[in-house]
């Protein structure tokens, strides 16, 4: 007999592409398993943090296999409606080319309208329920409580993408990684997902001759790392941006990070809106009061809503130490 | 519901599954610091001050949103919670504008006590909302929004209140709460976000500037002051005492003590409005006219009906509010008694309301260019003024308020209370229609701080089908019912504020379900100790009856006024 899509999944160890990294045949178990009169499965196109632009090239170039990733995922959890929340950006670009894939499939597609982080997926949700784009508080959790309060399995495009490789057996443990910055040979690459960062950029020929460091994960929540320290995979989203040491000013880098997390932040949790805020602020000031950062850091890893406010003293901590600004 | 045991603070606790932490923190006199946590609302754990830990996990939780797990062991204080606390605290305190002598919580600031017990800098950062705006909705409520903290309270309430007029934008880049410019939603004046502010934010308009002067009597002048039933069983607590106790001769005491010159009871103009009310219900149910019939003593329900349902305004019972008919009595019939001019009669009414400041610049309430009420304060000022002189409500001796018109009926006092409108109507209305006293003279099934109350009452073989709503978004729901069926009910009674004028927008705060259970409590206790139960019965509105509105023109001029659809605004 052949082996349903989940034990596929299970074996093939896939794990959530968009950061979170959860395993994606537990998630899907659970929304095939969760009790609701609809259940709706929704792909999570909202990719909008600086230096992360692998969905966009899965979409250029296998929008089919996300739509039949889509397809088995309506499939398998008994979901007869399916959204595809995607930012401004790549609904004008690929809005007309999926319409003639999804064809007569009960997809439909949704253009994300703020600018706001919907990475995280309660606040996608809330968004597609036009309301204020938001995460929601946890438990319940999507699975069981999603769209409409019904049960929702959300998926990143390049997730949709494996598992459609998966379910044709041709699925080779492979990731996207978008690799931009300081380099000579930017672009979207799939390359052996347990890859070292550092064969990653060599096997890329983007491996910098000069003295650099690199952000992964993202161009704003990623972590810092040095030349030396390249020796694990990438993590998270896979993107890699490499920074010229001698010519960037870390000063001016986090300026650029803290002006991200103040305009794409929802603003409902105080550590986090005011936080953030205030260490935009002072980065304005040209300060760095380590003291008042370090204060800043612990309120919002400890005490903020959603994964996006813990996370946002992940790059200023790791460049700060590292640099030994 | 399944029993769980936990242990907070090594404190071992049985309790349910289902509870928040907070809910069984504050059930066991635990306490855990809050700001954005209400009783009335969901829970949307903005604040972040209600940090805990849980052993065994590793980052902090919020208290207001994390569920209890058997086994559960919760500790409530530690040196990482303390940081955590204050650093929020802190940045909480950076976007508040401080103005602690002019503040709605003149006791209990929560902000302030935990600044202290956290050892909070006021100074860490520069206010960041220093030159925000406060904005003015039409002469009942101010928001300064320099004081804002956003939590969001006050967009949710109004929400709930089926207005949402107060929202979210987005100013440079951080989402504020600001009125909204939809040209189809207006304010109604509940001030319902007053009471939901944690950090007063909102204020009655005139509150601490100017309320004042209003009680300063100006030479020549007849200074009279009447106050609503709901005042007198919450204004004890801005002076430390149980909500639910009777100020009423405290107050009239209070306010001889500052010089008004004559203290009358608003709940002697609820006899008024009750029986000018059932005299045009009986009317519409007999002829079956304009039904159902709505109450109309509740401004910001009227305002609700005149903006966002006008097609209901024909329903609205035209006799007018307690205080307005108190006022217009007091500026023709008492002043003629008096020999005084109506002109130099100043009347001030202390309502637990933000609304009643609206409802007095009704051009339509005038009495041949006159207006019965020339100033409302809010049961939160009439404090402050006492307080700013010195008066202590909990030691003063009471004294009974002045006649002809400070003994109301029963019936008028539990006016103040979410189905006491209907009660005392009924009260009257069944001794008319069948000659006997309405059974115990107690309406049970319209009590109580449930949101829809629904009942029928047999009115000599006519079955009258009634609701009680409190609270705008639930009388929203029963328009609705309306509108699918116009049978439904004849009766309905709507009072803006959660459990009526008792949860007025002018009382005093923080303002929960037990607070405002405890506040209607004492007026139906006042009421069972009155000797005259029924409207019709108080002699004091018998004598005016008899001796004025029998000039039909003249009743209808005082007792009676008119509503007509508004435009937007604020």
């Amino acid at each position: 007999m052949e082996m349903n899509i989940i034990e596929k999944l299970k074996i093939a160890e896939l794990k959530g592409r968009g950061g979170a990294a959860y395993p994606t045949w537990m998630k899907w178990n659970l929304v095939k398993e969760a009790q609701g009169e609809k259940k709706y499965v929704v792909c999570n196109a909202s990719e909008g943090e600086p230096g992360v632009f692998k969905d966009k090239y899965i979409f250029e170039h296998y929008s089919e296999e996300v739509i039949n990733g889509m397809q088995l995922a309506m499939e398998t959890v008994s979901a007869e409606e399916a959204y595809i929340f995607l930012n401004k950006e790549y609904f004008e670009l690929f809005g007309d080319k999926l319409k003639k894939i999804i064809k007569h499939l009960n997809i439909k597609l949704f253009k994300k309208q703020g600018h706001y982080l919907s990475g995280e997926e309660t606040t996608l949700l809330n968004e597609l329920e036009w309301k204020r784009p938001e995460p929601r508080l946890k438990p319940p959790y999507p699975v069981t409580n999603g769209l409409f309060d019904y049960p929702t399995l959300v998926n990143n495009v390049e997730t949709f993408y494996c598992v459609s490789k998966i379910d044709k057996d041709e699925y080779k443990k492979t990731r996207f990684y978008s690799i931009s910055g300081d380099v000579k040979n930017s672009g979207v690459f799939e390359l052996v997902e347990d890859w070292p960062i550092k064969k990653v950029l060599e096997e890329t020929k983007n491996w910098p001759k000069i003295d650099f460091f690199v952000q992964v994960d993202g161009g704003a929540s990623g972590e810092i790392f040095l030349p030396e320290e390249l020796d694990c995979p990438a993590r998270g989203n896979g993107a890699i941006i490499v920074y010229d040491k001698k010519m960037t000013d870390p000063m001016q880098l986090m300026r650029k990070w803290a002006e991200f997390f103040v305009k794409n932040n929802c603003d409902k949790c105080t550590p986090c809106r005011e936080g953030v805020y205030r260490l935009k602020e002072m980065l304005d000031q040209d300060k760095l009061d380590k003291k008042i950062m370090e204060e800043l850091f612990f309120a919002m890893e400890e005490t903020a809503f959603c994964p996006l406010g813990k996370g946002v003293s992940r790059p200023f901590k790791s460049l700060i130490e590292k640099l030994k600004l | 519901m399944k029993k769980i045991d936990i242990i907070i603070d090594n404190k071992k606790i049985t309790t349910e599954i289902g509870k928040t932490i907070l809910e069984v923190a504050k059930e066991n006199d635990i306490e855990i610091p809050s700001l954005c946590w209400h009783p009335d609302l969901d829970v949307k754990a903005t604040c972040r001050v209600c940090v805990i830990e849980v052993k065994g996990k590793n980052c902090l939780f919020t208290a207001c949103s994390t569920k209890v797990e058997e086994g559960m062991e919760i500790i409530t204080d530690s040196p990482k919670i303390r940081k955590a606390r204050k650093i929020n605290l802190e940045l909480i305190i950076s976007q508040h504008r401080e103005e602690c002598g002019d503040c709605v919580y003149s006791l209990g600031c929560e902000l302030l006590k935990m600044a202290k017990e956290y050892d909070a800098d006021f100074q860490k950062y520069e206010d960041r909302r220093k030159d925000f705006p406060a904005y003015r909705f039409g002469p009942s409520v101010l928001f300064d929004s320099s004081k804002c903290i956003n939590c969001r309270n006050c967009v949710e309430v109004c929400e709930k209140q089926g207005v949402g007029f107060l929202e979210l934008e987005e100013k440079d880049n951080i989402w504020e709460v600001v009125p909204s410019k939809d040209p189809k939603k207006d304010c109604i004046y509940c001030g319902q976000c007053l009471t939901h502010c944690p950090v007063g934010a909102f204020e009655a308009i005139g509150e601490f500037e100017g309320s004042e002067n209003v009680l300063i009597k100006e030479k020549g002048k007849t200074l009279v002051v009447q106050f609503a039933p709901a005042v007198r069983v919450a204004i004890g607590e801005e002076f430390g005492m149980e909500p639910g106790e009777d100020c009423t001769e405290k107050i009239a005491a209070g306010l001889k003590q500052l010089g008004v010159d004559c203290v009358f009871d608003v709940c002697v103009g609820a006899d008024f409005t009750t029986n000018a009310e059932v005299e045009e219900c009986v009317e519409c149910i007999t002829k079956n006219k304009n039904l159902p019939v709505l109450t109309s003593c509740c401004p910001a329900w009227v305002k609700y009906i005149e903006f966002y349902e006008p097609e209901f305004i024909k329903n609205l019972t035209t006799a007018r509010s307690p205080h307005i008919i108190l006022g217009g009595v007091l500026k023709t019939y008492w002043a003629k008694q008096q020999n005084k001019k109506p002109e130099d009669i100043v009347v001030v009414s202390v309502m637990p309301c933000t609304a009643k400041k609206y409802e007095i610049t009704r051009k339509e309430l005038e009495i041949d260019g006159m207006k019965p009420v020339d100033f409302v304060l809010t049961t939160r000022e009439l404090a402050f003024i006492f307080k700013r002189h010195g008066i202590d409500l909990k030691k003063i001796k009471g004294v009974p308020c002045d006649n002809p018109f400070g003994d109301p009926s029963g019936a008028g006092i539990i006016y103040g209370a979410s189905g006491g409108v209907l009660e005392s109507a009924i009260r009257t209305a069944y001794k008319k229609l069948t000659g006997n006293d309405f059974p115990g003279l107690k309406f049970e099934a319209v009590r109580g701080m449930e949101g829809i109350k629904k009942a029928e009452v047999d009115m000599g073989g006519r079955i009258i089908k009634i609701a009680v709503c409190n609270g705008v978004g639930n009388a929203k729901k029963i328009l609705e019912e309306v509108k699918k069926n116009p049978d439904a009910y004849q009766y309905i009674e709507v009072m803006a504020c959660p459990g009526g004028c008792i949860g007025g927008g002018g009382q005093p705060v923080p303002m929960t379900p037990e607070i405002r259970a405890k506040r209607a409590k004492g007026l139906y206790k006042i009421d069972v100790n009155k000797r005259v139960r029924k409207a019709e019965d108080n002699p004091q509105i018998q004598k005016v009856y008899k001796e004025f509105f029998s000039d039909k023109e003249v009743y209808e001029k005082i007792c009676y006024t008119k509503f007509s659809q508004k435009e937007k605004e604020n």
